[in-house]
């Protein structure tokens, strides 16, 4: 710790930071604009000027940059000192020469940093008289809106997508007052990151594109704390609401998980919830077939009807823990069934079996940046668990880091700690079915069939630790080479990751990775093991279990067992005939969000909530369960799926069976399956400082009368919210200083923007104020430091042998194979058309060429070709999830050329998401 | 066009002197700069076609190049006339008369600063210090140097270049 004072305060701030860092972890304000918590300073925009004294006597000082400027103990600066106030208001003064104030225009207006600053340094009058300069703009594609008009040239865009995100494709045109950020031309920015620039510019250059076909000011936006549905990461977000429209996502921090940046399939993905495909009213199928909305309570009698003929109750990994432990509750553990298709289970349950097992850290975000070495094996975390992308991108900066240590140059020196590393990355390497799009920093990448990437596991293991078997497995040149260098890398690291999770459909990838971390551990280093399934709670509804495979309850409801199926789509679960079987003999009770082909076969429909119509839990890939919050209570007849089970439960018995609130549900639930899930948020009664709620509105939420007056000018009472510590109003307070799950939005005095967020931190970067939310449900064995006690698998697969027949192994893409974003209009532009990879001699022997179709039996559709350069001879990735393509079984098929193809384009051919 | 042809939109002249500078380099990017005067010897100005082939045979992206390529004036990435003139304005130069001199040779070439001719003979540009104070005004005609420029000597001096 060091001391410092600053305009005659003493502070204990931490060494090792730069000045700007270090007072605003005070809580201090000091204009800035190029620095960013997560990247570092480059000292460019000349924003944060302080006055340093040499000593007790100087008087005079010299102005400096606080954020290059290192803290040292007993150092004296002035913030307030005039010159350093003087030189603030004079670069806003000069930075505003050609920017164009149009505020009033601007979507950036309202929580513009540049406003805030503008104010804080108190450049209030215009002088400047000339004429500024213009653009043209460019279109960047469907989810980032330009005006390059406003930029001021702070750089941060470009550090972030190309120094951060790693993408290629934005770049800083021209030099002095002419510079230009953009594309070299037209286009859809590649990076699935680029959504972070919204919140990373300053000003309204870059902003949130669908957000701006509708849209609201931040002061009148209605936020709550929630996490993001799109994967099994769990980045927290604020979806935003204003006349029952979700207008937008932004990033919600959180200190362990996503940090300050979320992906785009979690900032674009969530229009879903608007979408026409919504399923709004209660509704039953009559006799003859036809649907008819029946009006909840007949419905709900219907349903009654349905749960008394010996219903399997099918939940859902992307419906609440809540939702799923309601379900499972009214059907009985024995009748229910988690959703996940066989394979997805039994890969799940041995994930979760190893993380159980312990031997090594499951880690978070932070963690993952934080390794020094990585493998990943087989999953193509890009495309399944995005952030965990760019995290990794952030370790293999490691090196850099220790080199600028040894040179010492501070690590925020972010100019400083580029140049002197150069070129130089941490140990990254990949074992993939196909290339991925974090290749390009990968030290060695490495294709094969899923069981050969098991194998290459399994002799990594063995090489580490010969005790592992794998003596006996044979592996190519290139193999053999891959094997030794990642034996070399991470048996010399501290803090080495392996990571991998359920993509592939292939148990032996997830033993191999396991075995990798536990010889580590063995060896004496501190591995890390990060297995990611494929969906929001994927862990959660398996962690809840339940007496019936997906088989199970499919082939009971084949035998005419009545079934309710809550938020699952089951034609992307199981064997298509399978499941038309079973939906065509069974009676369905549907509660979902949006139509679907299971829906189509309802006997009676219910609309589900999405999750930001309700309250519920997620659990990540870590076991991390994390609550997310009511923003806006939904229209029609959408109702939370637990509200609709707790109504069915309590027309089945009136003493009492369901639950009168989330709360209620949310502690019968902590009781019955993990304490934790009662203390992760706080309760509804919790209050804040001087006893007041938490407003899911902004002080300054304007129209309450005005956006319903042509109903009527008598503004109803808002709703009083039984459920939550939060109001549908602008009443009470949001201070930060609350539970850290409990942050609805960030705003502070001075600070409309984004930035604010520093205000609700601990320390700049750190935890939040109120603790950052969430608990993991699993924790590792007690004993798991002893690595000899840790299981071993032992059975190495056989090498995969190329036939006549392709193998099928899955692959995904980022904007397509979730079920809910796929519906988001902003992804559905993304989104590639449905596509199978092929080797290139592989697509020679079937005389096709990229853009070609193939099908074959059990692909339901016909695919078009892409060449992959990785993906072995003999075997097919095919596209998971798009929206029309049902679930596809792994095994061998026969591959035959479509010739009546006509390529189905996607949303920009150009740009396949999936690299 | 694949990666190789787009390649091949350079010359093999221009992609063997490319080579040779990227051979004293670290790495290939390193060789961006030159790799631009180069096909800017050749062609006279960088075409977003060249731009996306020098991009290809560095391996980095045309976007990161394009970043080098206008960051620098001497850079071409408009067509420019089979010379280019380029006046000083800086401050010895300035003192030295060259805002009427400026004008002057706008009028005797008749085009504006950043124009070219019709015959595309010039193009005209204005220019930092040429460090050649002491013989202000100058001007610079390609690569070679000019001073003490008077309006009077323009037709000797621009006739010199076809
Ligand atoms: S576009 Fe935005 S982030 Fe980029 S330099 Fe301009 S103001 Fe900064
Ligand atoms: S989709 Fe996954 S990685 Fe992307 S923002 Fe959502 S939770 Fe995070
Ligand atoms: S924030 Fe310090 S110079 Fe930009
Ligand atoms: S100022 Fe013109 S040559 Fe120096």
């Amino acid at each position: 710790m060091a001391t410092i004072n600053v305009d005659g305060q003493q502070y204990e701030v931490k060494e090792g930071q730069n000045l700007l860092h270090a007072v605003l972890s005070q809580q201090l304000n000091l204009p800035y604009f190029c620095w960013h918590p997560a990247m570092g300073s480059v000292g460019a925009c000349r924003q944060c000027a302080i006055i340093q004294y040499a000593d007790e006597d100087d008087e005079r000082g010299r102005l400096g940059m606080a954020c290059m400027t290192d803290v040292v103990d007993g150092m004296r600066i002035s913030i307030a000192a005039p010159q350093a106030a003087d030189f603030r208001e004079s670069v806003i003064e000069w930075l505003m020469e050609n920017h164009p104030h149009d505020c009033p225009v601007c979507e950036e207006g309202g929580e513009c940093h540049l406003q805030d600053m503008t104010v804080m340094t108190g450049h209030s009058v215009r002088k400047y008289r000339g004429t500024k300069r213009t653009w043209e703009n460019q279109n960047l594609g469907p989810f980032i809106g330009h005006e390059m008009n406003r930029c001021i040239t702070c750089f941060r865009c470009v550090r972030y997508y190309r120094d951060y995100a790693g993408g290629t494709d934005l770049s800083a045109f021209g030099s002095r007052s002419r510079m230009y950020f953009g594309r070299s031309e037209d286009g859809p920015l590649e990076s699935e990151f680029s959504g972070n620039l919204v919140e990373v510019c300053p000003t309204g250059v870059f902003t949130d594109k669908p957000f701006a076909t509708h849209y609201t000011r931040k002061w009148d936006l209605q936020s709550a704390p929630s996490v993001c549905p799109g994967c099994a990461v769990g980045c927290n977000v604020f979806p935003s609401e204003r006349y029952g429209v979700l207008k937008r996502v932004q990033n919600r921090y959180h200190g362990e998980v996503n940090g300050y940046f979320l992906c785009d399939r979690g900032r674009f993905g969530s229009h879903f919830i608007n979408s026409d495909q919504r399923i709004r009213h209660a509704g039953i199928r009559a006799e003859d077939g036809v649907f008819e909305a029946s009006g909840a309570s007949n419905a709900i009698a219907e349903a009654v009807k349905l749960v008394t003929m010996d219903a399997v109750g099918i939940g859902s990994p992307r419906a609440s823990f809540e939702a799923n432990f309601a379900l499972k509750k009214l059907v009985g553990e024995e009748r229910f069934c988690t959703g996940l298709g066989d394979n997805e289970a039994m890969l799940i349950e041995l994930a979760l079996s190893i993380q159980r097992e312990g031997g090594a850290r499951t880690p978070s975000l932070t963690d993952v940046e934080a390794a020094d070495a990585i493998l990943i094996l087989g999953e193509d975390v890009l495309n399944t668990a995005p952030r965990i992308a760019l995290a990794v991108r952030q370790a293999v900066r490691a090196e850099a880091f220790t080199m600028a240590q040894e040179a010492g140059i501070p690590g925020w020196q972010d100019a400083g700690v580029r140049g002197h590393a150069q070129q130089a990355l941490s140990p990254l390497f990949i074992a993939s079915v196909a290339t991925t799009r974090i290749d390009d920093v990968a030290s060695a990448t490495w294709g094969g069939a899923p069981q050969d990437i098991a194998r290459v596991g399994a002799a990594i293991a063995h090489g580490i630790d010969p005790t592992y078997a794998a003596a006996d497995v044979e592996l190519s040149a290139a193999g053999i080479d891959f094997m030794h260098q990642v034996i070399a890398a991470l048996g010399s690291a501290k803090r080495p990751l392996i990571v991998s999770g359920t993509g592939t459909g292939d148990p032996d990838v997830l033993r191999a990775a396991a075995n990798v971390a536990w010889a580590l551990k063995a060896k004496g280093s501190d591995p890390a093991l990060l297995l990611s399934p494929l969906e929001a709670n994927s862990y959660g509804v398996a962690l809840l279990g339940g007496g019936l495979s997906m088989s199970d309850a499919l082939d009971a409801m084949t035998g005419g067992s009545a079934a309710i199926v809550m938020e699952n789509d089951l034609y992307r679960r199981g064997d298509a005939q399978r499941v038309s079987a079973a939906c065509s003999e069974s009676k369905m009770l549907v509660l979902d969000i949006l139509e679907n082909e299971t829906a189509e076969h309802a006997t009676v429909l219910l609309p589900a909530s999405t999750y930001a119509e309700c309250t519920g839990t997620y659990v990540n890939y870590e076991t991390r369960a994390q609550r997310f919050y009511q923003v806006f209570e939904p229209d029609d007849e959408i109702r939370p799926a637990w509200r609709w089970i707790s109504d069915i439960a309590d027309a089945l018995d009136s003493s009492g069976a369901g639950w009168a609130n989330i709360n209620v549900l949310i502690e019968e639930c902590a009781k019955a399956t993990h304490a934790a899930l009662a203390t992760i948020s706080p309760p509804s009664d919790y209050r804040v400082e001087g006893g007041t709620r938490i407003p899911r509105q902004p002080h300054r939420y304007s129209g309450r009368t005005a956006m319903r007056a042509q109903i009527s000018v008598h503004e109803p009472k808002a709703t009083v919210d039984d459920e939550t510590p939060f109001n549908y109003s602008m009443e009470g307070q949001n201070l930060g200083t609350q539970d850290g799950a409990a942050v609805p939005f960030v705003w502070s005095p001075g600070w409309n923007s984004n930035q604010s967020v520093f205000k609700f931190q601990q320390e700049v970067g750190g935890a939040l104020l109120g603790g950052d939310p969430g608990a993991l449900l699993v924790a590792p064995a007690p004993d798991s430091g002893d690595a000899s006690r840790a299981t071993k698998f032992q059975e190495v697969p056989d090498a995969f042998v190329a036939t006549e027949a392709f193998l099928v192994v899955p692959v995904h893409a980022i904007f397509g194979s979730d079920e809910l974003s796929n519906a988001s209009w902003p992804i559905v532009e993304r989104m590639p058309a449905p596509f199978a990879l092929l080797n290139v001699a592989d697509a020679k022997r079937l005389g096709v060429q990229a853009g070609a179709g193939i099908s074959g039996p059990g692909l339901g559709a016909s695919f078009e070709v892409l060449i992959d350069d990785r993906i072995p001879a003999g075997m097919v990735g095919v596209v998971h999830g798009l929206p029309g393509i049902r679930a596809i079984a792994a095994g061998r098929i026969d591959l035959s050329v479509d010739p009546d193809f006509i390529r189905r384009p996607g949303g920009h051919p150009d740009v396949i998401a999936r690299g | 066009m694949s990666e190789t042809e787009l390649v091949h939109v350079l010359s093999g002249e221009e992609i063997a002197e490319i080579e040779a500078e990227i051979a004293h380099l670290p790495d290939r990017e390193s060789a961006a700069i030159d790799a631009l005067m180069i096909v800017q010897k050749h062609r006279g100005w960088v075409s977003d076609t060249s731009l996306h082939a020098i991009a290809r045979l560095l391996g980095m992206s045309s976007d990161a190049l394009d970043s080098i390529a206008t960051f620098y004036n001497l850079i071409f990435r408009q067509p420019v006339g089979r010379h280019v003139a380029m006046v000083c304005d800086s401050v010895s130069c300035y003192v030295m008369g060259a805002d009427g001199l400026g004008k002057a040779i706008q009028e005797y070439l008749g085009i504006a600063f950043g124009g070219t001719t019709d015959d595309d003979r010039f193009t005209l540009l204005p220019i930092v210090c040429l460090g050649a104070c002491d013989k202000a005004p100058t001007m610079m005609i390609d690569d070679e140097l000019i001073e003490n420029v008077t309006a009077e000597r323009l037709g000797e001096i621009f006739g010199r270049f076809e």
